[in-house]
């Protein structure tokens, strides 16, 4: 059996880990090497960097993050942010991610999905989607979630893997830095994909992760503010869904 | 010295890095003169079968491989690094290196492929959690040493003279891959 996967998210502006509410308000929580190497000591499964400025500059400084991160941490590390053509791709694989992580970009053009999946494979390849909740199904944001794309999730999600997605990211903008737990519900409505699905937004006791892994098909949960502030270790997390009979890996 | 090998389809980033950390000594090479010479070898891997079978054709490598594994050089294939030390691959028309005696196999019982994630491994009648990427598979065969099962049970670690392979990412797998490492590094 595959276990579920804890995914600390590291959102990064200005060289700095930051933190907001909806997606708006930001705070400082730290340095990213240090945030990551703590994490990847409690046993974190994986990283996800966002680069959530997106300006020339700041993918410079990603970069060196990302190489500094990678060369103590020894996990996979997935980045994001700003990616719009495949050169992005190469610059971040060889800085030290293992898969990248396309928002905006798969909105604007699917082609260019299937033209990172061709090149690097289908497992390099995830699509962070933020959705809020709309009639009967959820709206795709882009730019942060300033940004209704005008298309549903549920169609969205087809058009992504059907052109070579090997994951998606579906983070809740409602739910998102509020820690009231996991959208279940949209979780539940993306259960016959073929793709593993990871949940994000709302993620605030431990007592979510146990909720999100038991009423979903999801294969990992990410979350930031909580690990950040120390307010759930991992490990703690960890031996808590593992006595809850979730598989998980747990070594100290 | 470990020789990685770059046949253009690898992570070797990744892979330095982790032996790097280990202390071990790393360089990467792709000429036939300095697969003959190398004390040590590693293919990494992540891609297609043919893709990787051709970039060592181009290198002009095979046959000075093949040469070197069966001399005794202590060789690691990681992923499709092990793939390719099979005979045949459903993924491709080409031929393996014929090191490992059996052909690769596609993963089809379970409905999300690539299998991609932690999972465990029987291995010396413990049970350890390495992190995997992929969709093809080498059986069960008698120099398996670790098993893994997805959808259906599969070679995780084929150990045999001078070769060790492993399908899922030492390099990727925390305490526990920087371990496997260790060992293949105590191997030299």
């Amino acid at each position: 059996m595959l276990t579920k996967r804890i995914i600390p998210c590291l959102d990064i502006k200005d060289g700095r880990v930051v933190k907001g509410i909806n997606f708006k308000g930001l705070t400082d929580e730290g340095s990213p090497l240090e945030l990551a190497k703590k994490y990847n000591k409690m046993g974190a499964d994986e990283l996800v960097f966002l680069d959530i400025n997106a300006t020339e500059e700041s993918r410079k400084t990603i970069r060196k993050t990302l190489e500094k991160v990678a060369r103590q941490v020894f996990i996979p590390l997935t980045v994001g942010g700003g990616i719009s053509q495949i050169d992005d791709v190469a610059r971040l694989l060889d800085s030290g991610a293992d898969k990248v992580a396309i928002n905006s970009a798969a909105v604007k053009s699917l082609d260019l999905i299937s033209k990172i999946a061709k090149k690097y494979g289908s497992q390099c390849v995830v699509i962070s989607i933020d959705v809020k909740r709309a009639e009967s199904d959820w709206q795709v944001f882009t730019h942060g979630g300033k940004k209704n794309a005008g298309i549903k999730l549920s169609a969205f999600a087809r058009q992504v893997i059907n052109n070579g997605a090997g994951e998606l990211l579906v983070t809740s903008i409602d739910n998102d830095g509020v820690q009231k737990g996991f959208e279940v519900e949209l979780y539940q409505s993306l259960k016959d994909l073929e793709v593993p699905v990871i949940a994000s937004g709302g993620a605030g006791r431990k007592e979510d992760f146990l909720d999100i892994f038991r009423k979903s098909k999801v294969t990992g949960a990410l979350a930031a503010s909580i690990f950040h502030r120390d307010k759930l270790e991992i490990t703690e997390l960890k031996s808590y869904l593992k006595t809850n009979g979730v598989d998980i890996r747990y070594e100290i | 010295m470990i020789s990685i090998i770059d046949y253009t389809v690898g992570n070797i980033f990744s892979i330095r890095n982790a032996l790097r950390y280990l202390g071990l000594e790393t360089e990467v090479i792709s000429k036939a003169k300095q697969v003959k010479e190398a004390k040590a070898l590693l293919l990494p891997g992540v891609g297609a079968f043919d893709d990787a079978i051709t970039g060592l054709e181009n290198a002009g490598i095979v046959l000075e491989l093949k040469a070197a594994i069966a001399k005794g050089t202590p060789t690691l294939g990681i992923c499709l690094g092990m793939q390719v030390l099979a005979k045949q691959s459903e993924e491709g028309k080409k031929f393996g290196l014929g090191i490992i005696d059996t052909d690769v196999k596609k993963l089809s019982k379970e409905r999300i492929i690539p299998h991609m994630g932690w999972n465990k491994v029987e291995y010396n009648n413990q049970l350890t959690d390495y992190y995997f990427v992929h969709s093809y598979y080498l059986p069960l065969i008698n120099t398996t040493v670790g098993e893994c099962c997805y959808g259906e049970n599969f070679s995780a670690i084929i150990k045999q003279d001078n070769v060790l392979a492993v399908q899922f990412h030492p390099e990727k797998s925390g305490k526990n891959g920087l371990r496997l490492l260790q060992a293949f590094g105590e191997m030299i």
